[in-house]
């Protein structure tokens, strides 16, 4: 029986330009059912943050409660990490981000938690851009406590007791994008060359980043009838592009056909390189995103790829105008200047 | 690639990388897991029945399996496979019960065995218990052949060598011992329905040097010196003795000079350290024994003053190599060294010989004076004459005389039932499945980095006093617990079943060495160009399943694959299952009664 992961590592494992293999950025043997989808996830995860040369304390991993919650034991062992209340994850967030600034925030939760107790918080930090981000590990139900449909479970959707679901799903995805998120994107556990890039692209990006990911519970979800299983998404999954992420300085190989690629730039140099596969579809419109996702639903697919970004946006910290460096850095001299700037400041009221 | 043919006995028997390399194939894993649980009787037995002299061969074994060992490749030395054979071999009770035993039911035919040595012997057990009467003819006065004369005994000691001897022995085998056989036409004369030639490579090699003839009586060919002091002949040597030579048998000498009067003894090999033929081990005991070894020193003369050795002037060279990889060694120019000698023995390789068979027989020689065989049945161009060991195709070791006597034994037993001797005994292999609960296995899966321990030693100065005392004391059990928990259970085989599959990727995820993707087929090494991790050892195969619903493949590297069964534990269809292959060689006949 195994309770760890050997320590072994293949001898030739690659290192990174910072001097890690990628099994330095995985976590302890996950605990979730063999075959979750959430697994996957982690290990998009890992490979993402191997192949971005982040060193692993640069980055905070934050999630609330759930089997999605649990994942960041399962990544990520050498970072800092915080597993708040349910549904509370982007207020621990919001917090840590403006304490300081200078650190990759990455936020898992799950679709109760996000959804259901969470959806509050959820809809808040998209409004505010707070610059992080946010994976939703969405199976369609609480396998947690054994299968019951949750809030992003589709009409008719049939779970595990072999019930068609009756209420209508929250589309965490249409949410975002209609509360203005500046990076949407959905993507699905069983396709990592997906998924990978993605999260790349969205721990570049300087604001919000949502990422949906279908993530089947392969116990309570994955049955004949459900619409968040292996087979159905399988069978249902479009896409609206092929993504590469294409770090800095790093030179452009691969040919696309002419009009169809799309070369994004993103803050930090790097390129997101769209190689695009739905005519009708522009990611730096957010109509055109919002119709193609609802045509894609009235059709039965389940849409997948970068929907929209907005590479210039502008994150919670520019808009409040905060100093350059972390706010956790300030000494007290800074912060509390003394009588003669408060006699300033006061002065200038009265001018 | 095409998917791989996993009902092919060669497939997973190649992923046990120690058993394939092993002459005999003796299922290593399966007697590791054997000693693990104490059972060491069972152990014994898995090993006597593939390879005839566990005890032996846990003290002897040139041990081609160890660096063939999967942990070798992800840790700095692989487990220490020879020495736990020796922890089943010292640990065992009476194991005779769970041996055939005579008398056999007679099958009217007559073999004769010329030779007492692992390759007869090999293929006296294998035939006996058949009915077959067995003649050995053995020049010395027991079995054993180079086993007993060249072996010294601080490492093999006799009580060892004659326990598994006499294992066969007593198989109803009808010894001529103190015989030397002078004339094979005598024995083909005598009727015999086979003949077994395990003479082994019995001619040490001369070095014609200036000097030679007037040092004689102090100049000593290595593996007769040494069967001079096995016997007892010989008792002494000078105080200064120098040792030409760079194989085992040099190690054997210089460490016998020690041990009766030699204190400064000087091995001198004319190629470069790192080129010596003998074992790392072996070197490092003679080290230990303070013997001092030169390196890129060709002899040049034995120096004689007045009739008598003084010792001998040697050369100074460094080693060159072409692109082949070929050695030249090249005169550095500095000038001779003499060493001095009261003894110099001389251990620069054997050959085969055989005065004593004539050349109008019909049994054909070639190259080098080695007898014309077919390299599957060892039949000679004499049809009921075969060979085996040293004799048939030069120097090698026991393990090897161990397969060729088995090889032999199933040729003779065609043959003397006129069958063809080309259609080989299929070998046999069980899968079973492993699996005994969600999270749990039969096997011992878990797998940790562990350094591989060391085996004690005798008190240096008091080993030296005697030959006799053995200097390798051997794991105890609990050391040998520990050494045997190192094993990664590599014949417990990760086999996938693609129509079980969802592709979830579960198994890639945890895999700790990255041994599985899944990806779009192509050819072998473009395939190898883009798995999880770089698959360069060319040397293990890849495992390709059918294509799968989305229309890749699992493609799994052999190579670095721990068997810990993590892919199976994370597998939720169980598509991928661990389950134990045996592979065993098929031999003439049953020789274990309860295993």
């Amino acid at each position: 029986m195994s309770f760890a992961k050997p320590k072994f590592t293949h001898p030739q494992s690659p290192r990174n330009k910072v001097g890690y293999i990628k099994s330095d950025y995985e976590g302890v043997i996950s605990t979730l059912c063999a075959g979750c989808g959430h697994d996957s996830i982690s290990g998009a995860i890992v490979q993402a943050s191997f192949e971005m040369d982040i060193e692993p304390h640069r980055l905070a991993k934050l999630s609330g409660i759930g089997c999605s919650s649990k994942t960041p034991t399962y990544f990520l062992s050498n970072s800092h990490g915080f597993n708040s209340v349910h549904g509370r994850m982007p207020s621990i967030a919001t917090g840590a981000n403006l304490a300081n600034k200078n650190l990759i925030y990455l936020g898992v939760s799950g679709d109760g938690d996000s959804a259901s107790i969470g959806i509050g918080q959820f809809v808040h930090v998209i409004r505010r851009n707070l610059n992080m981000t946010y994976i939703v590990m969405n199976n369609g139900c609480y396998g947690l406590t054994k299968g019951q449909d949750s809030a992003t479970a589709d009409v008719g959707s049939i779970n595990k007791t072999g019930k068609a679901n009756e209420f209508g799903p929250i589309d965490l995805a249409g949410l975002a994008l209609e509360l203005g998120a500046s990076f949407v994107a959905r993507s699905f556990s069983g396709d990592k060359t997906q998924l990978v890039p993605l999260i790349k692209a969205a721990m570049s990006h300087p604001g919000f980043a949502f990422i949906d990911v279908i993530s089947p519970c392969v116990t309570f979800n994955n049955n004949k009838g459900s619409t968040k299983s292996y087979d159905f998404v399988r069978d249902h999954m479009t896409v609206t592009s092929k993504v590469d992420f294409v770090p800095l300085k790093e030179e452009i190989e691969v040919q696309y056909e002419a009009g169809k690629k799309m070369d994004v730039k993103l803050h930090d140099g790097s390129t997101l390189r769209l190689a695009k596969l739905a005519p009708d579809w522009n990611p730096f419109d957010r109509n055109s995103a919002t119709n193609k996702l609802q045509k894609a639903r009235s059709n039965g697919d389940v849409l997948t790829g970068l929907f929209y970004i907005d590479p210039s946006s502008g994150d919670l910290h520019k808009k409040l105008n905060t100093v350059d460096v972390a706010l956790n850095t300030l000494n007290a001299d800074q912060l509390c200047p003394g009588q003669s700037a408060l006699d300033k400041i006061n002065a200038s009221f009265r001018g | 690639m095409k998917p791989t043919d996993i009902s092919d006995p060669e497939y997973f028997h190649k992923v046990v990388d120690c058993q394939y390399a092993c002459p005999a194939h003796t299922p290593v894993p399966e007697y590791i897991r054997l000693i693990s649980a104490g059972k060491y009787d069972e152990a014994y037995m898995v090993n006597w029945e593939s390879n005839v002299f566990p005890g032996i061969l846990g003290r002897t074994c040139d041990r081609p399996c160890e660096p063939a060992c999967r942990r070798g490749r992800v840790e700095e030395e692989p487990v220490a496979i020879c020495r736990l054979k020796r922890v089943a071999a010292d640990n065992k009770g009476d194991v005779k019960p769970y041996m055939v035993s005579g008398p056999f039911e007679s099958n009217c035919k007559k073999i004769a065995l010329i030779g007492g040595g692992p390759a007869s012997l090999t293929v006296a057990r294998d035939l006996a218990p058949l009915g077959y009467e067995i003649h050995l003819y053995d020049e010395w006065h027991k079995g054993g052949g180079m086993m007993r004369t060249q072996i010294p005994a601080f490492r093999l000691p006799e009580e060892v060598l004659d326990e598994e001897v006499n294992y066969v022995v007593d198989l109803g085998i009808h010894t001529h011992f103190n015989t030397y056989v002078s004339s094979m036409k005598e024995v083909l004369d005598q009727d015999y329905d086979a003949v077994f030639v395990g003479t082994g490579a019995p001619k040490g090699r001369d070095l014609n040097l200036k000097g030679r003839a007037e040092a004689d009586q102090h100049v000593h060919i290595g593996i007769e010196w040494l069967e001079s002091v096995a016997f007892g002949h010989r008792t002494s040597v000078g105080n200064k003795v120098i040792i030409l030579g760079g194989g085992n048998t040099a190690m054997d000498c210089c460490r016998t000079s020690r041990r009766i009067g030699g204190e400064k003894v000087t091995v001198v090999v004319r190629s470069p350290f790192k080129d010596m033929k003998a074992s790392p081990w072996e070197i490092e005991d003679a080290i230990r024994e303070d013997i001092p070894i030169l390196n890129n020193m060709p002899p040049k003369e034995f120096v004689v003053e007045n009739g008598k050795l003084k010792g001998v002037l040697f050369g100074k060279v460094r080693a060159e190599y072409d692109e082949n990889g070929r050695r030249k060694l090249i005169p550095t120019g500095e000038p001779d060294e003499f060493i001095e000698a009261d003894d110099v023995i001389i251990a620069i390789g054997q050959d085969n010989a055989f005065p004593w068979i004539e050349r109008d027989l019909g049994i054909e020689f070639g190259k080098w004076d080695i007898p014309v065989l077919n390299k599957t049945t060892f039949q000679s161009t004499l049809p009921h004459v075969f060979f085996g060991g040293d004799a048939a195709f030069g120097p090698e070791n026991i393990i090897t005389a161990v397969a060729h006597g088995h090889q032999a034994a199933i040729s003779i037993d065609l043959f003397c039932n006129d069958k063809d001797l080309n259609d080989r005994p299929a070998p046999m292999a069980n899968l079973m499945s492993q699996k005994m609960g969600i999270h749990e296995w039969m096997y011992d899966s878990y797998v940790v980095i562990d350094e591989r321990y060391q085996v004690p030693h005798e008190d240096k100065a008091l080993s030296l006093t005697d030959r006799k005392i053995e200097v390798e004391l051997g794991f105890d059990k609990g050391l040998g617990f520990k050494e045997a928990q190192r094993c990664f259970n590599c014949d417990v085989q990760t086999v996938f079943t693609d129509k079980k599959c969802i592709e979830c990727d579960a198994c890639v995820d945890v895999c700790p060495t990255d041994c599985i993707t899944f990806t779009v087929n192509g050819e072998e090494l473009e395939l190898r160009s883009r798995l999880s991790a770089p698959a360069t050892n060319l040397t293990q195969d890849l495992y390709v399943s059918e294509k799968l619903p989305t229309g890749r493949v699992m493609v799994k590297d052999e190579d670095v694959c721990l068997h810990c069964g993590l892919c199976a534990e994370r597998c939720p269809t169980a598509a991928w299952d661990m389950q134990k292959y045996l592979y065993q060689v098929t031999k003439a006949t049953e020789v274990c009664v309860q295993c």
